[in-house]
């Protein structure tokens, strides 16, 4: 399934999506990027050194957790231009994530590449973990793909 | 207050660390990393997807900085490498044990593609005062990494704000 710009007007919600974080996701997703950082797979390290009472999930694992989020939704003709996420708190293992997103605005640029910004959140519970805006740009037509943009028609 | 040592403040805004990357994007890595978020994004599972929207294999853009974090180990290293290493530098000359990362922001141009070696700098863009926070007693700092694929495009520019603090 592929979103088309004139698809998507701002106020748009999009599907939430729960996820039950184990162990497991937290050192799978720090392993998978790279992050060999201690907090991120040893329990004693994360709450005797960091303070905190387990080991948690690490930013760029959540960078890939809110591209899928996005991409779900958008289709493979979605194309990531820009994310920016601050973290408020760190998401434990047993912990339950919600990622629910709002488009908060759509633009074509002066290249005609159609864009949507969208605000995605991560909670547990009630408690807001991370925020993320993203910049997605969006096929105008079923033929349109942003991905053959390249020098001065890409501006994210 | 502490004022900023004269010496870090005159590091904002210098180029640092630029580095050829020690290991070319790979396919399998790929893998692991939506795999890692049951990412089913057709664009990297399915070959005739990412032939007709690509132009072949590419890397998830979120997966920029994966491709710069150096080994766990390596033969004759004898000091741990450390990825981002302004933000460890400050740390130490700061004399701030802890830190963490806030904020941050990734910026896509080039695809990155399996077999690509990336190139990459370091620019300190800020240094705060010294903050009070939940966490401790410390500064935050404002970091902005630029990537290249190697042919110089600019694939990506990836911009932290972390924090450093005494507990």
């Amino acid at each position: 399934m592929t979103v088309l710009y004139d698809d998507v007007k701002e106020g748009l919600a999009l599907e939430p999506l729960s996820y039950d974080v184990s162990s497991t996701t937290v050192v799978l997703g720090a392993l998978a990027t790279r992050d060999w950082r201690p907090q991120h797979h040893d329990f004693h390290f994360a709450t005797e050194r960091n303070g905190v009472r387990d080991i948690f999930l690490n930013a760029p694992n959540q960078a890939a957790w809110f591209e899928r989020y996005v991409t779900d939704w958008t289709g493979p003709r979605g194309r990531l231009g820009r994310m920016r996420f601050r973290m408020k708190g760190s998401v434990f293992p047993g912990d339950t994530m919600v990622f629910t997103g709002t488009v908060t605005g759509t633009e074509v640029d002066d290249t005609g590449c159609a864009w949507a910004e969208v605000e995605v959140t991560v909670k547990v519970g009630d408690e807001v973990k991370t925020t993320c805006a993203v910049r997605v740009a969006l096929p105008t037509d079923p033929e349109d793909n942003p991905w053959s943009r390249r020098g001065d028609r890409w501006q994210p | 207050m502490s004022v900023l040592p004269a010496d870090v403040a005159d590091l904002i805004g210098q180029v640092q660390y630029e580095e050829t990357g020690k290991f070319p994007v790979e396919q399998g890595y790929i893998w692991t990393a939506v795999s890692s978020v049951e990412n089913g994004n057709p664009l990297f599972w399915d070959g005739v997807v990412a032939d007709e929207l690509t132009a072949g294999p590419i890397a998830p853009p979120s997966m920029l900085s994966t491709w710069f974090r150096p080994h766990h180990w390596a033969p004759g290293r004898t000091k741990q490498a450390l990825p981002l290493q302004v933000h460890f530098d400050l740390k130490e000359r700061l004399d701030l044990p802890e830190a963490v990362m806030s904020d941050n922001s990734l910026t896509f141009y080039e695809p990155v593609r399996p077999g690509d070696v990336l190139s990459t700098r370091q620019v300190l863009r800020s240094v705060s005062d010294e903050k009070t926070t939940k966490l401790g007693t410390g500064r935050f700092w404002e970091i902005d990494v630029e990537y290249r694929n190697q042919n110089g495009d600019l694939v990506g520019v990836e911009s932290w704000t972390g924090f450093g603090y005494r507990r």
